[in-house]
């Protein structure tokens, strides 16, 4: 055995600097693969496009989508699109979220109420908004309270299912301590049910904005007249192209950071609630 | 005795509906609702079988499923391959998921003015659309269900010098196909509503889609409302189909 531990060493030693050499050139190949692709299709669209081998009409220049990228940036169009549309969302999450939230806490709480109501809402939400948009539009015709009700709506099914599973989980043991101690009804809901429900919520709001971020992205492309969705389909009736891929750009980079900033926050809140 | 013969009879979750139903039945019938797109729900139900042009409804769902299943395939295949690929080799797998996962950030809907600028305002948009609405996630359930197979079952088969073929088909799959099966239900319905959405966008052609979307520049509430309950029932029934057959694909699985 002791002969075993000793050449074990020896070649660790040996081996120590390799292993180092061996990360930083596996980093190395990591990063060149990661960008590989990326580059490799980036390259084909600008030898493409320089080219004339697709019409400008169909796939513009990369530069190009960079300078409408940045004249659209220092015109305040994108930013004035943006603010719209962020408008848009906080409305309709501040009111589907806070309906759904008190839905969600009903039909949790209450084994009647759900009988009653949830079949009903379970087969409403199994409509996307997509299918809501065209009774909407003919309801209420494409003005801001469209938007705002399939927003809300987009809010409102996944903060009432987050917070009717929340309101289910409620520990057991917790809740007979309350009632022994006596508590009254307001502390039990601030010390108890609010702390036991916090993770529900917060996965609730995240799955609340991610929804209403694509639902709002449809409205504006379906039936819009401003926003960040509509700045896609005008480019399209302009045939300008660079400014649909800029369009498609701040869609994602906007829904990756929300969804990272959303997921950051939710992590947090679990953990505090875990803690307390 | 009796109540319990009336909870059989109406059960609770039936209350609510039925309400509504009737309090819509009696104002459009006694005339409360009225003007243009007010509609009695008897009318709703009559619509898909008498009205001239609610009955398009047979061929537009028809159109509408061929439509996903032929670009669900495409898209899926794809994944398919692609997530086994990336989920398989870790050169692949660096090599493609970040860029996929990129792409995958932009919300669905906003590749159609893209798509319609390259493929026209016809079937390859749509069809291309609804591949692309397939491939994201079952790429992303292949890759992650080949990375959960376990270490020890793959040292195993490597111990027994397994050939590719038999490792693929009695380790890899069966081992990812839980994760696969999770995927393929939500590459289902993502493919029916990007199928339907596609449709609804560029309004021409047959299909679910634009058979609401001409409805609604007719302002036909009766089709419209028949539309979109067709667009939610076949969700529906597309996802517990697939849940169906994953079951009987997989008995060992329990995620389902």
């Amino acid at each position: 055995m002791a002969t075993f531990g000793a050449e074990d060493e020896f070649s660790v030693a040996q081996a120590a600097p390799n292993v180092r050499f061996a990360k930083v050139k596996s980093l190395v190949g990591a990063g060149l693969l990661v960008l590989g692709l990326p580059l490799a299709l980036l390259t084909l669209w600008w030898a493409a496009s320089i080219n004339g081998l697709v019409s400008p009409q169909v796939l513009p220049q990369p530069d190009w989508v960079v300078h409408t990228f940045l004249d659209l940036l220092a015109s305040g169009d994108i930013l004035t699109a943006a603010a719209v549309s962020f408008r848009r969302i906080a409305d309709g999450f501040l009111i589907g979220a806070t309906l759904g939230f008190f839905f969600g806490l009903l039909i949790g709480k209450s084994t009647t109420a759900d009988a009653y109501l949830g079949p009903t809402f379970r087969a409403l939400a199994a409509v996307p908004s997509l299918g809501w948009l065209p009774i909407l539009i003919l309801l209420l015709g494409i003005e801001e309270s469209l938007k705002i009700v399939i927003l809300a709506k987009a809010c409102f099914v996944p903060m009432a299912i987050s917070t009717a599973e929340g309101a289910r989980n409620i520990p057991a043991g917790l809740t007979e301590v309350a009632q022994v101690l006596g508590l009254r009804k307001r502390t039990r809901f601030l010390k108890l049910t609010i702390p036991a429900m916090a993770p529900f919520i917060a996965s609730g709001v995240r799955l609340s904005l991610s929804q209403a971020f694509i639902s709002l992205i449809v409205v504006e492309m379906l039936a819009g007249t401003d926003g960040l969705g509509y700045m896609m389909v005008w480019g399209r009736t302009l045939f300008q192209l660079d400014i649909v891929i800029v369009g498609m750009i701040v869609v994602g980079v906007v829904g990756f950071v929300l969804d990272i900033l959303l997921k950051r926050a939710e992590s947090l809140i679990i953990k505090g609630s875990g803690d307390g | 005795m009796a109540e319990r013969l009336l909870r059989t009879l109406f059960p609770r979750g039936a209350v609510v509906p039925m309400t509504a139903a009737a309090i819509w039945w009696l104002a459009s019938s006694t005339g409360l609702l009225s003007g243009p797109i007010a509609v009695s729900p008897l009318q709703v139900i009559q619509t898909p079988f008498l009205d001239a042009s609610g009955r398009e409804l047979w061929a537009a769902l028809l159109a509408s499923m061929m439509r996903v299943f032929a670009g669900g395939l495409l898209g899926g295949v794809a994944g398919l391959i692609l997530g086994y690929v990336a989920g398989m080799y870790r050169a692949a797998g660096l090599g493609l998921s970040p860029t996929i996962h990129t792409v995958r950030q932009v919300a669905l809907l906003a590749w159609i003015p893209l798509l319609t600028a390259w493929f026209g305002n016809g079937e390859g948009t749509k069809l291309v659309f609804t591949a692309l609405s397939t491939f994201f996630p079952l790429f992303l359930a292949t890759e992650q269900g080949i990375r959960q197979v376990p270490k020890p079952l793959v040292e195993v088969a490597q111990t027994l010098a397994l050939r590719p073929t038999t490792r693929i088909l009695r380790l890899y799959l069966p081992a990812a196909l839980p994760n696969i099966c999770v995927g393929l239900q939500i590459a289902a319905l993502s493919a029916w509503i990007g199928t339907i959405g596609a449709e609804y966008a560029i309004g021409n052609g047959r299909g679910l889609g634009s058979y609401v979307a001409s409805a609604r520049d007719q302002f036909r509430m009766d089709i419209v409302i028949v539309g979109v309950f067709a667009l939610a029932a076949g969700g529906v029934l597309l996802a517990a189909a697939i849940r169906l057959a994953s079951l009987k694909l997989s008995p060992w699985n329990r995620e389902i």
